[in-house]
């Protein structure tokens, strides 16, 4: 039986369904019965998904005249 | 695993390019621009350096589309590219730390062990949080800027990880392709990256 400690160790797999099914489901047991490690799960998933909204970095939305050139140069 | 679409979608896009299509070219660069410059910070920590490394990648680019390969997609090889001078440029800048030197068995452990009593229970469970979604926890303005000092604070090779699963949204191979590592390292340092991310995030939502 997992303990809360390995429930943590194993949460960012979890979320990626990357663990072997038999972790899974040992995951998903110790879950129904945990609130705590339920609520660290939810926050675990819940950063991730948060963190795939944070716009990258404004870049000029012109292509830089230098590297078309240079694109037109390697073609000729 | 790629997509026939995808790789459909590079066939299509590559013999453009190699047709000399200056507007493919442009899409190419206006799509992968600002991703590629984040990934960049992540190695390098001035902008301007950066945005070289970005021009670099390019230049790259542009010589190696001849002998492209399409062992990987299109945007793999391209961020790759980019990936190998970021950590040139780091190294030479002073900037990039040894990849070993931060795997160490404790040296940047992201473990939450004094959370927990010796058999392994909680003595300091997580705080409750009120937000259910993404637009709950981006209501306020700051939680945006924690989440990006935090990824900023970690370790350069567990930023990388992190930056690209979570931030670019880019699956596990491509990205042990992009930074020439293991699916076993890929997994612990995104699980690094993800624990200490998590745990600042509540440390400010506590401060209020």
């Amino acid at each position: 039986m997992l303990n809360c400690r390995e429930i943590t160790e194993r949460a960012s797999d979890f979320i990626d369904a990357a663990l072997p099914w038999h972790v899974r489901l040992e995951v998903r047991l110790h879950l129904m019965m945990c609130r705590l490690c339920r609520e660290y799960v939810r926050q675990l998933a819940l950063v991730v998904r948060t963190l795939r909204r944070l716009p990258s970095p404004e870049v000029a939305p012109r292509v830089n005249q230098e590297l078309l050139a240079l694109f037109r140069a390697e073609r000729e | 695993m790629r997509s026939e679409t995808d790789s459909d979608n590079d066939g299509a896009v590559l013999e453009r390019l190699l047709a000399g299509d200056e507007a493919a070219f442009s899409a190419l660069v206006a799509a992968h621009q600002g991703s590629l410059l984040r990934l960049a910070l992540t190695f390098v920590s001035d902008r301007g350096v950066a945005e070289e490394v970005v021009q670099e990648t390019w230049l790259g680019v542009i010589k190696g589309l001849k002998t492209f390969e399409k062992r990987a997609s299109l945007k793999t090889w391209i961020f790759r590219i980019l990936v190998n001078r970021a950590r040139t440029r780091g190294a030479r800048d002073g900037r990039t730390l040894n990849f070993s030197a931060l795997q160490g068995p404790d040296g940047d452990s992201a473990d939450l062990v004094e959370r927990f009593s010796a058999e392994g229970r909680w003595i300091q469970p997580p705080s409750l949080w009120q937000a259910q979604d993404p637009e709950d926890l981006l209501l306020r303005a700051e939680t945006a800027e924690c989440l990006k000092s935090a990824i900023a604070s970690l370790p350069e090779n567990q930023r990388a990880v992190v930056t690209l699963r979570d931030l670019e949204g880019i699956d596990a191979q491509e990205i042990c392709n992009i930074l020439s590592i293991s699916e076993t390292n890929q997994r612990v340092l995104l699980h690094r990256a993800r624990t200490k991310v998590r745990a600042m995030l509540e440390k400010h939502l506590k401060r209020g």
